[in-house]
């Protein structure tokens, strides 16, 4: 299984997301081909209701923990009420390109 | 001193405080980039760790507040979020207020 579908099953399984796009953005980054390292994530779920965004981005953080202190080396991520997504109209910030600081 | 020490120095006697790769004016990293430049827009005077340069806090601060990466931002002395976060505070127009505020605090 490829670590973009083991972060895909952990977040589906764990908020029911109403929403959810999990995009390997390795290649905008220093690294070989085929790379699974950086991920962008945008969620959208009933379960960040009254929670702030740092505890939203802490449930993310707890959910990958074990990737996160493997393979995974940066994960961007966006994360939203159904009431929010609408609001926005699905925009999210592009990520950064990578300036080659290491990990 | 020891790092957890350290860190907790430089988190308490700061008002606002960025532990990034590289430095504002050299950043080393996309999202340390952003994040230095979003607590420049605000005017308020930071300070930052270069976490690149000291590998033992590089080492260590994932585990000081439980948050697995770079950068980090403290304001008024608590993690107030990695790089996406205060991006999104700059963009809601939050993120001048709490900086301010925390200085404010501090000189109180």
């Amino acid at each position: 299984m490829s670590l973009q579908t083991v972060i895909e099953k952990k977040l589906s399984d764990l908020f029911s997301p109403e929403y959810l796009l999990v995009e390997n953005e390795s290649h905008m980054h220093n690294v070989p081909a085929g790379s699974e390292m950086h991920f962008k994530v945008q969620i959208v779920t009933d379960s960040f209701e009254n929670q702030t965004l740092i505890n939203r981005h802490r449930a993310i953080n707890n959910a990958l923990k074990e990737e996160l202190a493997g393979p995974i080396h940066a994960l961007s991520m966006h994360t939203f009420t159904p009431d929010e997504w609408a609001k926005r109209n699905g925009q999210v910030q592009d990520s950064p390109p990578c300036q080659g600081g290491g990990k | 001193m020891d790092v957890m020490q350290r860190i907790d120095d430089a988190v308490k006697s700061n008002p606002v405080v960025i532990f990034m790769k590289g430095t504002p004016q050299m950043p080393s990293c996309g999202f340390s980039a952003r994040a230095a430049e979003a607590l420049i827009s605000t005017g308020v005077e930071f300070s930052y760790v270069n976490v690149l340069t000291d590998p033992e806090i590089f080492e260590n601060l994932p585990r000081y507040a439980d948050w697995p990466t770079f950068p980090q931002i403290y304001i008024n002395h608590e993690l107030t979020g990695g790089g996406d976060i205060i991006l999104e505070m700059m963009q809601n127009g939050q993120l001048k207020g709490v900086c301010e505020e925390a200085v404010a605090a501090d000189k109180a």
